[in-house]
């Protein structure tokens, strides 16, 4: 049953471009390609042949491979409810996010091997961007840390409820926040637009300009797979706890199908940023983050846990004791 | 008795031997010398670490009338084996290193550079082993001036000799700091006041901000042996020195341990932050051991916030992580150190804008340059991530058992930690690709060749040794948290985090064995499919000379840049053009990280003086009737202040 979260994850990243694609396509006022139309294109790359600049070396062969190689060991860290992922360990948090890394830091080498003007501006964002965006989630992480006084991401889910009511209102900042991480790292708008048709603004797309057949692929599914992978993290928030196995996963993939067509709706409705402005929303992640961080520690009674009047009521003495 | 000091004392003897030596033996008498006196330093380390046969007393030598005597216990072990790792991968990679100044120096010169590269590496051995106060501060001089003599190994350029005299001249200031931290009358003294004096010493060696200001100028200087030894272990014995201060205080640990962990997180930030605006590539590197310093200091921080607050699971995961940090750089930071000189050897440049494409020429130095590269960036599977990620469980646990104001203060470290590993990443993916990728950029790159094998031998060596430690994490750490144990005394806690690093080596693991599977279906794709070769795409036009059309280290840099503005304080030069200008001519464009602290500790309060004492040169006329008129206006002036009693 560990397995189950895995194979959750991959399900829904096989449909998950298609429903964006497809939500954008019908709020455009088109019919739009089938559900599995990226599937068959990507199956299509699959089979295949490649072309090479004479600029590029192994580094750019071997990315591509790495990068998927390190989404799917991230998705091995994936909880389902009350069930573990296949690896789950003491902070397994840092080294799903440091997995996301590596990955990220072959694409960006690879897209410099390339030897070409678009495709260092796009590695140069794309550094920056993930620079930035990674305080997010370790503040988002440390968070979870103190509300639920465990340290692994099965632990997160299983604790997150058991303490106060008032989680809810934080779990809803951070679904919002996971949503919006989950944005900047998939090159998504407000960030990046993938559908743009000029080099000069893409992120994402042109630090891949140079990949063809298998690699393309391959890529296209990692992109999809770690689109899924944020989608289970928030859809883990909101499965119901006692519930069977068989609602749990029905939840789960309707949570998963909701993110994506949430994505599909702003994207249709939402101007990409600035490229100067993109730092700067960024760190606004950041900054809701951190709100999360001293809203958990109001919640563990660590932070204006004070005692205005001195008859021993504290301000916040209505909250339930954290930690029963 | 094997355990007898007398063989330190013989292998000393036969370092002046190494003068008699023909010029074609004279490094391997070193390296014999190195390998006898690492074998046998590191048979007793490891005897105490990882036999645990407790403190090993040896008497040593007689210094003015009393013993002075060897101690290792398991904090000196530890360092000495650190210390032997590298200096061995060093004096082995010197043998390649050196061959074309064999033609240009001759043999008195190669003599005195072998001569303290080994006395280096004992008196480095003996710092860690001597407890004694007059014997430790000789060995530390001893340690300072053969390193002084080993950055100066290029003396011909006048810079290096500048760069020389600014590196004795702080070394003997931390000299004095330690100097009057050892005055027994002080030792009645609080604690704190009295770490700091120590502090400043040990961490202008360690190169703590904003004491580190002969770093990033000192280490491009020396070849680069030198620099990987002094990198990897020599700014180590800043760190040894603060542990073993350390162990003698038992009160004021919390402003201690906050006041560590705030410089440690400035040097971690600010390093990284001037590596990436920096063009000379050892000057890159020098500025990433002072965030790894950082780093090490963060870990070591934490611990003792752990310890005043007792947490134990801030204590015990904060001193391992940075205690395993210790060697984890001295391993990646020496290798990259190593990569580094040959890219210098072969394309005689350091200016990372004037390389490109090596990876073609110089393909094996290429990936093991990437080797270390991931792992400075803390990436599994390598050795950096398993320290940092040491330190982020302390951090993550600490969190749970803690009040507000260690919550508050992890919180800062914590998104510290963070920024400094991004940053990282930012500034090693711009390094790698520069100096690697795409097309070379000038001439120098396109006549490089790969290395031979007595510069490979030593960077293959480390790399292995990163990876394993990467994968086996368990098999390090044990033997690291027996030294955790002298600070924290109990460390059961590690027991539930050997099973956790045992599933961080699974992982690691499966990531390894995935990549393997997936290139192998990638190849056998390959194999059916068509594969074609052509220019890189270019938006359909092909005319542009990849070289010049490519992105420079520089512009990688530029939207960083426009983030951090001030505080990477980047001087821009260009100027723009003017409206007359139809037809505008060539231009110019560059930029120049400088270190804003440096410019306002040394430079300019050195500036001042320098000019103040340049008036009063007025004075220095050469007649020697000025200086008897001197003479005579003091003898006089002395007369009428007595005579007028003001004195």
């Amino acid at each position: 049953m560990i397995a189950w979260g895995f194979i959750l994850t991959i399900a829904s990243s096989l449909i998950f471009p298609g429903i964006v694609m497809k939500t954008k396509a019908i709020l455009e006022g088109r019919k739009g390609p089938g559900l599995l139309q990226p599937l068959f294109d990507i199956g299509r790359l699959l089979r295949k042949g490649s072309v090479y600049s004479h600029t590029t070396s192994l580094v750019f062969q071997i990315a591509p491979v790495m990068y998927l190689a390190s989404v799917i060991i991230a998705a091995f860290f994936i909880p389902f409810g009350e069930t573990s992922g296949l690896l789950s360990f003491e902070c397994d948090f840092v080294f799903f996010a440091y997995l996301l890394a590596i990955g990220k830091f072959m694409m960006i080498i690879a897209a410099m091997d390339t030897g070409s003007g678009f495709e260092g501006m796009g590695a140069n964002r794309e550094a920056l961007y993930s620079m930035l965006v990674e305080p997010a989630f370790f503040i988002l992480m440390g968070s979870l840390v103190l509300l639920t006084n465990s340290v692994s991401l099965h632990d997160f889910y299983t604790n997150i409820y058991s303490s106060s009511h008032l989680t809810y209102l934080l779990v809803i900042v951070g679904v919002f926040l996971l949503l919006q991480i989950s944005l900047v790292e998939n090159s998504r708008l407000p960030v990046d637009d993938p559908k743009t048709h000029l080099e000069l603004t893409m992120v994402h797309e042109v630090m891949v300009l140079d990949h063809s057949g298998f690699d393309m692929a391959i890529i296209h599914y990692s992109t999809g797979l770690k689109f899924a992978l944020f989608g289970s993290l928030i859809a883990n928030f909101l499965i119901p706890a006692s519930a069977s196995v068989g609602t749990q996963s029905i939840v789960f993939m309707l949570v998963q199908i909701g993110c994506a067509v949430l994505i599909g709706i702003s994207e249709s409705f939402r101007a990409r940023n600035k490229m100067a402005k993109n730092p700067q929303w960024i760190l606004t992640l950041s900054a809701t983050a951190l709100i999360v961080f001293l809203a958990s520690l109001i919640l563990t009674h660590k932070f204006m846990d004070i005692d205005p009047v001195g008859d021993g009521t504290h301000c916040f003495s209505g909250l339930p004791d954290p930690y029963p | 008795m094997i355990y007898n000091a007398t063989v330190l004392i013989v292998i000393m003897g036969l370092s002046a031997l190494l003068f008699a030596l023909p010029l074609k033996l004279k490094w391997h008498g070193m390296f014999a010398l190195q390998l006898l006196t690492a074998v046998w330093t590191g048979w007793a380390a490891v005897d105490v670490l990882i036999n645990d046969t407790g403190i090993m007393d040896l008497p040593f030598f007689w210094l003015l009338g009393s013993e002075v005597h060897l101690v290792i216990d398991r904090l000196s072990a530890y360092f000495i084996l650190v210390v032997n790792i590298t200096a061995i991968t060093g004096g082995l990679y010197a043998y390649g290193y050196l061959k074309p100044y064999t033609k240009s120096k001759n043999s008195t010169e190669l003599s005195i550079h072998f001569f303290c590269f080994l006395w280096l590496h004992l008196s480095m051995l003996l710092v860690c082993v001597l407890r004694d106060g007059l014997a430790f501060l000789i060995t530390w001089e001893m340690m300072a001036v053969s390193s002084f003599i080993l950055v100066i190994f290029e003396s011909d350029k006048k810079e290096t000799i500048r760069i020389g005299i600014n590196y004795l001249i702080q070394m003997h200031v931390a000299l004095i700091c330690i100097m009057v931290g050892l005055i027994p009358y002080f030792a009645s003294f609080p604690p704190f006041p009295l770490f700091l004096v120590f502090f400043i010493g040990f961490g202008i060696k360690a190169g703590f901000m904003p004491l580190h200001t002969w770093l990033p100028h000192a280490h491009p200087a020396a070849p680069a042996h030198v620099s990987g030894v002094m990198s990897g272990v020599i700014i180590k014995m800043g760190i040894y020195g603060i542990l073993r201060v350390l162990t003698y205080i038992h009160t004021d640990l919390l402003p201690i341990g906050i006041f560590i962990l705030v410089v440690s997180l400035i040097s971690g930030l600010l390093g990284v932050m001037y590596a990436i605006v920096q063009h000379d590539l050892k000057k890159l590197l020098a500025y990433h051991s002072i965030e790894n310093i950082g780093i090490i200091g963060i870990g070591i921080g934490l611990g003792i916030v752990g310890v005043a607050l007792s947490i134990p699971a801030l204590a015990v995961l904060g001193f391992t992580g940075g205690i395993l940090h210790v060697l984890n750089h001295s391993l990646f930071k020496s290798l990259l150190f190593y990569a580094a000189g040959s890219v210098n050897q072969q394309t005689h440049t350091r200016h990372i804008e004037h390389l490109g494409g090596l990876i073609k020429t110089m393909p094996k130095t290429a990936y093991l340059f990437l080797l270390g590269a991931l792992a400075i960036c803390g990436l599994p599977p390598f050795n950096g991530f398993i320290s940092e990620f040491l330190i982020f469980s302390g951090l993550f646990k600490g969190l749970k058992t803690g009040g507000l104001t260690i919550d508050l203060t992890i919180l800062g470290t914590f998104i510290g930690l963070t920024l400094i590993g991004g940053l990282a990443v930012f500034c090693f993916t711009k390094v790698f690709s520069i100096v690697f990728l795409g097309t070379p950029r000038t001439e120098a790159p396109r006549h490089a060749h790969e290395v031979g094998r007595g510069m490979l031998v030593p960077k293959i060596a480390v790399g292995l040794l990163i990876l394993s430690i990467g994968i086996v994490p368990s098999a390090f750490v044990g033997p690291v948290s027996r030294v955790t144990q002298i600070f924290t005394g109990d460390t059961s806690l590690l027991a539930q985090t050997s099973s956790t690093l045992s599933y961080v080596s699974l992982g690691s693991l499966l990531f390894i064995g995935l990549i393997i599977v997936l290139w192998n279906v990638r190849s056998a794709q390959q194999k059916k499919a068509s594969v074609g070769y052509g220019p890189t795409w270019g938006c359909g036009y092909s005319g542009a000379d990849p070289a010049r059309h490519q992105y420079t280290a520089n512009s990688f840099a530029e939207s960083y840049r426009e983030i951090v503005g001030p505080v990477a304080n980047v001087e821009v030069q260009y100027n723009s053009f003017r409206e007359e200008e139809i037809f505008p001519g060539p231009r110019k464009f560059a930029t120049h990280g400088r270190d804003f602290l440096e410019d306002y500790l040394v430079s300019r309060p050195v500036r001042f003086i320098t000019f103040w004492l340049e008036k009063s040169a007025i004075f220095q006329t050469g007649k020697l009737q000025h200086y008897v008129l001197y003479a005579l206006v003091f003898l006089v002036s002395v007369f009428l202040l007595t005579f007028f009693k003001f004195i």
